[in-house]
């Protein structure tokens, strides 16, 4: 057993744990640092893949920004201890029914898969590794060029959007 | 991988440590001797030569302090926050080369923790991280201003954060590399705040801003919030915040150092490798004190005027300043033409008047319209 695999199943167990630890929290407060958590895990992944530029990204993006306003608007809600009465009834079963279906799934594909060839096989380990950010970017920017600028145009959309939804109305009371 | 490797990751890293708690005690000692310069005042002179001993005067107080945890406070997270606050602060650190290497007994040691090719995101990263600390103890404390404090916080940081990411995307371009040791070695022959003064005037704002230090000291409003998100902490607890901010000050001025003002780089620093932390150390202590003298002679800005600020000003500025960078370096690499690369500082200081002249303008118009 070498020293990466250990760290790979402890990982995974603090991955599984602060997982389990979100979905059963009864404050959502912790909930959301729960899911913290679980993306910093997610990061280390990554490192251990190699892929040091996704691990930062993942922490920056997820861990950081995104999570600090779902902490934001979970406060200024005042939304930490919902009660149980407030929850959709049709919610838990269609849950269920959809993780279920998730599980056999994965569970199928697990066993199916994996059988002929236990190697997974790692990510272009060339485009991940500390030295060749630039071979990154220069993928980025010519190979996959049209779905990044779509993927900015995404994001200009939404903030225009955002933009939009917090001006006043023209003729609306000041 | 050997042990004597692991050895030196660890003496190193407690060596990180101990200059910096160290640095912090002697920054309380350093700003308010400055303060009181300033001001007209003596500051605290008695305890040993000039006061020196104070820092430690004051460690031995704070940690013999009664610490009170308020009964109506989330415990778990009320005791987490501090913690969370004084890590990022710490680990921050890690990728600033305070030099280069110096052989002892025959091995080489390097003057850096951590060597890493990502060394900007990993700052980045960790400054994202560190909004937490702060935004718990407001929610934990579960009271109102401790509360407020932590929103506006938090809400001052992620602005603020657009703009420094924005300046560090400068420095990159301009060093052409995500690696700090890169960047220091890319400044041997000019320092990047001559290319792109521009840029390191913006990030100095931003990380103001993003350290909560004065004049963007919202959080811990006295008159308005009675001190913020620390409210309720007391003892050691409210220690460790202390020691986030001016760890966090120190952290950010070797950052700035580095990137823009050559870091460990000075006369002989090739021939004595030990050199290199004393220029950096200097350095770091010029820029300290540029925080200190804002602190002592800037009022407080309006909250709604840190957010426009933040978002109509130094976020485009910001923008324009890693475009016009971009752009110089491009022009004068396909054209051969080295007069591009000095266009960058020029066009940069148009761009800084005009966005002066926006705010006058904004000012002008807000104050006579509302007499």
């Amino acid at each position: 057993m070498n020293s990466e695999l250990i760290v790979f199943l402890v990982l995974s167990l603090v991955a599984i744990a602060t997982a389990l630890g979100m979905l059963f929290s009864k404050n959502a407060v912790y909930s959301a640092l729960f899911l913290v958590l679980n993306f910093v895990t997610v990061a280390v992944f990554y490192l251990l893949l190699g892929a040091p530029f996704l691990a930062m990204s993942q922490i920056t993006v997820y861990a950081g920004a995104i999570m600090v306003l779902f902490l934001f608007v979970i406060m200024l809600l005042g939304a930490e201890n919902l009660k149980p009465s407030n929850a959709l009834p049709w919610q838990k079963p269609l849950a269920i029914l959809l993780s279920v279906i998730l599980g056999v799934e994965a569970t199928y594909l697990l066993l199916a898969r994996a059988r002929s060839s236990l190697s997974v096989t790692s990510p272009d380990a060339a485009l991940n590794t500390m030295d060749s950010l630039r071979n990154m970017a220069e993928t980025l920017f010519s190979q996959f060029l049209l779905p990044f600028e779509i993927t900015s145009i995404l994001l200009l959309v939404a903030m225009v959007g955002a933009v939009v939804l917090t001006r006043a109305e023209k003729g609306a009371a000041k | 991988m050997d042990w004597t490797m692991w050895v030196e990751w660890i003496v190193k890293g407690f060596v990180l440590c101990l200059i910096l708690l160290t640095g912090f005690a002697y920054l309380t000692w350093y700003e308010r001797r400055a303060l009181a310069r300033i001001q007209v005042r003596v500051g605290p002179n008695r305890a040993g030569y000039q006061g020196l001993l104070q820092p430690i005067a004051d460690a031995v107080k704070l940690i013999f302090k009664e610490e009170l945890t308020p009964g109506h406070v989330y415990k778990v997270v009320f005791i987490l926050a501090p913690v969370l606050t004084v890590v990022p602060s710490l680990v921050l650190a890690a990728v600033v080369p305070l030099g280069t290497s110096f052989n002892l007994f025959g091995r080489e040691i390097t003057l850096y923790v951590a060597d890493v090719n990502v060394g900007i995101l990993y700052l980045t990263s960790i400054a994202s991280i560190a909004v937490y600390g702060i935004v718990l103890a407001g929610w934990s404390s579960n009271n109102k201003y401790a509360m407020l404090g932590g929103i506006r916080s938090s809400a001052q940081m992620i602005s603020y954060e657009l703009t420094l990411g924005l300046s560090f995307v400068t420095a990159i371009i301009l060093g052409n590399s995500m690696n700090m040791i890169d960047i220091v070695n890319e400044q041997r022959g000019l320092w990047f705040v001559v290319i792109q003064p521009v840029g390191a005037l913006i990030f100095w704002i931003a990380t103001l801003a993003e350290v909560n230090r004065a004049p963007f000291d919202m959080p811990e409003a006295e008159q308005e919030l009675t001190a913020g998100y620390h409210a309720e902490y007391s003892g050691m607890k409210f220690a460790l915040f202390f020691m986030a901010e001016y760890q966090k000050m120190i952290v950010i001025s070797m950052i700035l150092a580095t990137l823009f003002f050559g870091g460990y780089l000075g006369p002989f620093v090739d021939q004595v490798p030990l050199l290199g932390p004393v220029y950096l150390f200097a350095k770091v202590i010029i820029l300290l004190f540029g925080m200190i003298w804002v602190r002592a002679t800037w009022p407080r800005i309006r909250y709604d005027r840190l957010m426009s600020f933040g978002w109509k000003i130094l976020l485009p500025l910001s923008l324009a300043i890693a475009f016009i960078t971009a752009t110089g370096i491009l022009l004068a690499d396909v054209l051969n033409n080295q007069l591009f690369f000095w266009s960058i500082p020029v066009v940069s200081i148009i761009a800084l008047l005009v966005a002066v002249a926006f705010i006058y303008r904004d000012l002008r118009r807000k104050s006579h319209g509302r007499i």
